[in-house]
């Protein structure tokens, strides 16, 4: 009994009333079956749909051919379509049918060859129609681009076909780094594990504190002898676990499931994990403290920390490209500087510099919100 | 009949104080469709607009420097860096620097002089797959249009094709214009769902629950009393998105609001029914939250609105058979940008109707066998 009134300072009690509401946390939040669900089976979900689900890539794209020409020339113009990997041709017999089928979205672009196309070839200056499905622009643009590639091909071959001499031109040697086949794979799936550490650590943080503020609990918890720093270390404690589990699950799915290259050191990968993990806690926590009230604490929490990291962080949508504003706005996230840092360590490498300046970012920022969580979580009723 | 009218409007009514009462929970209906209709309209783009580049040019050619002048000209690429060798290039783009590195060859002239053809070596950064495949087109397109300056400066024979390219409904191929329609039925879905799932879910954790239960209110009147408010919070929240879209993003409509809203309430009826299923599942509202929440994430990536559908394995593709808010985009995109009638969105009413018709039914069963 004499250490449960230990004064402040003494290791003793400290450690002790930490390890009695550790045990109290990890039994509160095992009991409850939602918790586990958020925690464990929802990053499974999620590492699933990342890995086999979700795709950019276009392949196999069905594209309506209808040859108003039956000349071998319009034949042949078209023929190159079928070796691209990226686009599988139907021929069809009229363009009534080919509108139908592009109404009804069963096909992602119409090439047309008109009826006075090898009489127009002849003459040097023949047309395609292509008409493409723009209500999805960034499919409608790259199978844009193949189909036209194809068609320009033949026709450059053709104009060459017979000449004294050959024409130059310029040809690109392409070499994609990090990510030879360009698969949107290899960066969805590192993207997940921020996404993960998001959830668990912002989002299940944030709603359980904020439960907990909400229903009494924790002035029930200030009348004991426990201090707020070690209140605030026992609710991290169990849920840093659970995100680790979930980094974990992220890794070990990366690795045997999707065969992601891991270029960098794993250390790092988990230093820069854990440094995330704690920002997200810290964020969480804060979150909690501000709004005390289970529902507002969950929209705050989607509004700052999931939706941004899904949508702002550069996991989907390159922040390079979008207004100023806007990236000023994902430059203040931490989770641009973890998507940054972990994509960069699983497809190029330990390149110290990107590697030095996210782990600092992020380390500042965990600092910065478990210095506020803890300034805000004081021993007081109101 | 008129009697139990009277008590669903009553507790319609006492349902939208409920969530109406504060200023702040207030507000939280309103911004967070606002804000992330802002930012997600800004932020939502898979065009280019910059693109870093790093040249090592060894021939100091003329032709060579036309062609970077043609890629200078195109205003989306930014020359930050001219490597001196080879290994510079790895330094610039490992550090993300240069999003793409141009590499032209000491033989680029003499070869082009041949009339052969001339490399050049493009490497590109494709941490993020997407920025570099976009980046790729942009630069075969800038080369592309150079070899038909080339052809016609020495005279060679013109490509005699000409592919003349249209886009439907979305001329320019604004990754804004579906996007933006697609968040009309996304961005809504969660707060109706969550204000539906937290309903009853309160009312259990605060104990008021059986009180309702002795008011002279059946259970399908309770439930009916419970789904009304949501359901006009959601659509509430839709028209945010979709005056957003019309007025602030400037995307045109191409179809009907009659047709839009019909599709929309269908959404949020099916959508309200899943939130109180989960409702009567759940034993407080912390349940009631996460089970929300541990549902919500794969409707909305299994969606289609940020990948497509016809990507997805057909397993998953099977999955989101179940999910409303695959149909609501599809039907919302359809209508909004092709400006289909009523009747070319059926195949989506139908399974949103499916899914109402299956879970409203189930939540009255539950509160019935549950609660009682």
């Amino acid at each position: 009994m004499n250490d449960m009134r230990a004064p402040a300072g003494q290791g003793g009690g400290f450690l002790f009333r930490l390890v009695s509401l550790v045990r109290k946390e990890f039994r509160q939040m095992w009991r409850d079956k939602s918790n586990m669900a958020m925690g464990i089976l929802l990053p499974i979900a999620l590492i699933l749909i990342f890995g086999y689900g979700l795709s950019l890539d276009v392949k196999n794209a069905p594209v309506a051919v209808v040859l108003e020409d039956a000349s071998p020339a319009a034949r042949e113009a078209v023929s190159g379509l079928e070796l691209s990997p990226y686009i599988s041709p139907s021929m069809l017999a009229s363009m009534h049918e080919a509108r139908r089928l592009m109404r009804e979205r069963a096909v992602d672009a119409i090439v047309r060859v008109p009826p006075d196309f090898s009489r127009r070839l002849a003459a040097g200056h023949a047309q395609i129609q292509l008409l493409v499905h723009g209500a999805d622009a960034n499919r409608a643009a790259i199978v844009r681009g193949y189909v036209e590639g194809a068609l320009g091909t033949w026709a450059l071959r053709r104009a060459d076909r017979g000449a004294a001499s050959a024409a130059p031109a310029v040809t690109i040697g392409q070499r994609l780094w990090f990510n030879a086949a360009n698969t949107s794979t290899w960066y969805l799936v590192p993207g997940l594990i921020v996404l993960v550490m998001t959830l668990v650590g912002a989002f299940l943080t944030a709603l359980v504190m904020a439960r907990e503020w909400e229903r009494g609990t924790l002035e029930a918890l200030f009348v004991t002898p426990v201090r707020p720093t070690e209140i605030l270390l026992a609710k991290l404690v169990p849920y840093f676990v659970v995100g680790m589990a979930g980094l974990a699950l992220s890794l070990l799915a990366s690795q045997f499931l999707f065969a992601v290259p891991m270029q960098g050191s794993l250390a790092l990968v988990l230093l820069g994990s854990v440094l995330y993990l704690l920002v997200a806690l810290g964020l969480g926590l804060v979150i909690s403290s501000a709004t005390r009230n289970q529902f507002m604490a969950s929209q705050v929490a989607l509004l700052t920390s999931f939706m941004p990291s899904l949508m702002l962080s550069g996991f989907l949508f390159d922040l390079r490209d979008v207004p100023v504003a806007i990236r000023l706005v994902g430059h203040a996230l931490p989770a641009t500087y973890f998507m940054d840092l972990i994509r960069t360590l699983f497809l190029a490498g330990n390149v110290w510099p990107v590697v030095l300046k996210d782990c600092a970012v992020l380390a500042g920022y965990a600092v910065a919100l478990l210095a506020v969580a803890r300034a805000v979580t004081r021993k007081r009723l109101d | 009949m008129t009697e139990a009218l009277r008590r669903i409007v009553v507790l319609c009514r006492k349902e939208l104080l409920a969530i109406l009462k504060d200023p702040a929970s207030r507000a939280i209906l309103i911004v967070p469709a606002l804000v992330q209709s802002l930012l997600f309209g800004y932020a939502a783009t898979y065009d280019l607009s910059d693109v870093p580049y790093a040249l090592l040019d060894e021939s100091r050619g003329e032709t060579a420097q036309g062609l970077v002048a043609r890629l200078d000209g195109t205003g989306i690429f930014r020359r930050v860096a001219t490597p001196r060798g080879p290994g510079d290039i790895a330094r610039v783009v490992d550090e993300q620097q240069a999003l793409v590195a141009i590499r032209i060859g000491p033989d680029f002239e003499d070869r082009l002089a041949a009339g052969g053809e001339a490399p050049i070596q493009l490497i590109v950064d494709a941490r993020n797959s997407n920025t570099a495949g976009s980046a790729l087109r942009y630069v075969a397109a800038v080369v592309e249009a150079y070899n038909a300056e080339l052809r016609r400066r020495g005279g060679v024979a013109r490509s005699p094709l000409r592919v003349e390219s249209r886009a439907w409904y979305n001329p320019n191929l604004e990754t804004r214009w579906y996007l933006m329609p697609g968040m009309i039925a996304a961005l809504s879905m969660l707060q109706t769902l969550l204000l539906t799932a937290l309903s009853v879910a309160r009312e259990r954790e605060q104990g008021t629950f059986d009180q309702l239960l002795v008011t002279p209110l059946t259970p399908v009147e309770i439930m009916v009393g419970k789904a009304v408010p949501p359901v006009l919070i959601g659509l509430a929240q839709a028209s945010i998105v979709l005056l957003m879209a019309l007025f602030w993003f400037e995307v045109p409509m191409a179809g009907s609001l009659a047709t839009l809203y019909s599709g929309l309430a269908m959404f949020t009826l099916a959508s309200v029914g899943i939130g109180l299923s989960i409702s009567a599942l759940s034993a407080n509202m912390q349940q009631a939250m996460l089970y929300t929440f541990v549902l919500i994430m794969p409707m909305m990536l299994l969606s289609g609105l940020t990948t497509p559908i016809r990507n997805m394995p057909q397993v998953l593709q099977m999955a989101t058979l179940a999910n409303p808010l695959r149909f609501a985009i599809d039907l919302v995109q359809r209508v909004y940008l092709e400006g289909v009638g009523l009747a070319a969105v059926v195949p989506d009413l139908l399974p949103l109707l499916a899914i109402a018709a299956v879970t409203l039914p189930l939540a009255a069963w539950l509160f019935r066998n549950r609660l009682a």
